[in-house]
């Protein structure tokens, strides 16, 4: 691996998403125009805000990786671009390191939007410091990304590329707490729902929410999801091939 | 003794999709020479090129390039290959996409620059790629190759699509990357670029059907030029069978 590379890949990939004012725009403002809705929806019960607006904060940049991963690498497997890179002295893990670098900037943008406008204006309140609830957000969409990089090798199309949201990413969201409380489901449910690496971010937000210190709980949650990412990265750079029929 | 070839073919068989694509092809290269790989649609052009720069599945034979097995960790800094389709980054621009690929190699952006400018697309420098015509897209690509200033430089179909002028002065180019030592391979469709060539590859079905300079292959099938000596050729080979 050299980081010389990784680094101009991680600068090419931001500037092919810069060059996209739009997606720049939908990226920044959707998530905080989302939860401000929810603030709205939720408006007799803050407390209910402040668990549901906190797992969105997480959500998000979850989704957002999850996707332009998937759809970024599944042009450059049919665009002829990889296997030009594979060509050049950019290694699998110069390019996986290069998507975190620059999806995780655009991640970290996105949430700094959406926490801001959630914490500063919608009166969003953890008891915990939000520095924390930042380095969750963080991790977890870089879990997205790894999952988008991994499925992208499942699909030739687009419109296939899409449709793996609804089976990679939507259980976890209704299974990791969002919708209902994983402790009230049934008992199999929560087997699953333990499976599952969304589930541990939103412990560790959960975790965050009741204690004014970071607890040890916390850096355990967060080290479930960390280990996820490694594992769908090493996965998807699995998927990366060199040689192909 | 002549020099050790720059890329050497030994047996290559590779099948696509369960059939059979290259049926055993050997071929030498020698360095610092243009080599022409000419066969109708369907023949493994492509394949054969994938095969030479490493990203081709094999199932049997060798393919050696510069000393080392094709696609091996060193030879990354030393072949650039230029896919059929050009394989650029549409959302972005000519100049990003060049100084990317010259970035990848530690060139700097006034090298990207100069790349772009001898494709002829210094006017076109800050348009997208996405926006461009089909033959500004393919010097694009041509660009991000020339840049690195490759020992092997494997090009396929470079030239489709470009007018007369263009083609003309990309070939030049080709030559005086062969006088300055680098080994060329260049896959076509046109026969009068065959004639700017020091050696011709005539694949069909999956076998190279001669292997040797322009001038012996009108003398050896007594035609006056390439097109009637490659069809003088498929038509002996389709008597004798
Ligand atoms: N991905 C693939 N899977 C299966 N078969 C393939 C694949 N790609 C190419 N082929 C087949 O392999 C054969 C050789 O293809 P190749 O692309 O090498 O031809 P070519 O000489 O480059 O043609 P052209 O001049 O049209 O570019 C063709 O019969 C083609 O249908
Ligand atoms: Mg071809």
């Amino acid at each position: 691996m050299s980081l010389r590379i990784t680094f101009i890949t991680a600068g090419r990939i931001l500037r092919q998403l810069l060059n996209d004012h739009r997606t720049v725009g939908l990226i920044l403002a959707v998530p905080a125009l989302i939860i401000a809705l929810i603030s709205a929806i939720m408006d007799d019960a803050p407390q209910v805000f402040d668990k549901t607006g906190l797992i969105l904060l997480a959500a998000f940049p979850f989704m957002l990786m999850f996707m332009i991963t998937s759809i970024t690498l599944l042009r450059e497997r049919t665009g002829g671009t990889l296997e030009r890179l594979m060509t050049t002295p950019t290694g699998k893990l110069d390019l996986v390191v290069g998507y975190a670098l620059a999806f995780g900037t655009a991640a970290a943008a996105q949430t700094a939007v959406a926490a801001g406008v959630a914490f500063l204006w919608l009166g969003l309140d953890t008891a915990g410091p939000t520095w924390a609830v930042f380095l969750i957000c963080i991790v977890t969409s870089l879990f997205g990304m790894a999952l988008g990089l991994f499925v992208s090798a499942f699909a030739t199309t687009e419109f296939q590329a899409i449709q793996f949201m609804p089976v990679f990413v939507v259980p976890q969201l209704f299974l990791c707490g969002l919708i209902w409380p994983a402790d009230q489901m049934a008992g199999w449910l929560q087997g699953v729902s333990d499976a599952l690496p969304l589930t541990y971010a939103v412990k560790a937000l959960a975790e965050v929410q009741a204690h004014t210190e970071v607890t040890s709980d916390m850096w355990a949650d967060l080290a479930v999801v960390l280990g996820a990412v490694v594992v769908a990265t090493v996965l998807g750079a699995a998927t990366l091939r060199r040689r192909t029929d | 003794m002549p020099p050790a070839p720059a890329i050497a073919v030994a047996d290559l068989v590779v099948d696509r999709g369960k059939k059979p694509v290259l049926k055993s092809v050997s071929t030498e290269i020698a360095p610092g020479t243009v080599t022409g790989l000419l066969g109708p649609s369907g023949s493994g052009k492509t394949t054969f090129i994938r095969a030479v720069v490493g990203t081709q599945k094999v199932k049997g034979g060798t393919v050696t390039v510069l000393g080392e097995p094709a696609g091996a960790k060193p030879l990354r800094g030393r072949v650039a290959y230029v896919t059929q389709d050009a394989s650029i980054y549409r959302d972005l621009s000519v100049k990003a996409n060049v100084a990317y690929f010259a970035a990848l190699y530690g060139r700097d952006r006034h090298e990207a620059m100069r790349a772009i400018e001898r494709v002829g697309m210094g006017d076109h420098a800050d348009k997208l790629a996405g926006n461009l015509s089909g033959g500004q897209k393919t010097r694009t690509s041509l660009a991000c190759a020339l840049v690195i200033e490759p020992e092997v430089l494997v090009l396929d179909e470079p030239t489709v699509g470009l007018d007369p002028v263009i083609r003309e002065e990309l070939w030049d180019q080709f030559r005086a990357l062969a006088a300055g030592g680098a080994t060329l391979l260049v896959s076509s469709h046109v026969m009068d670029e065959a004639d700017r060539c020091d050696r011709l590859l005539l694949l069909r079905e999956g076998q190279f059907i001669a292997d040797d300079t322009p001038a012996a292959l009108r003398e050896s099938t007594g035609t006056a030029n390439l097109e009637a000596a490659f069809l003088h050729l498929i038509r002996e080979l389709e008597g004798a069978r």
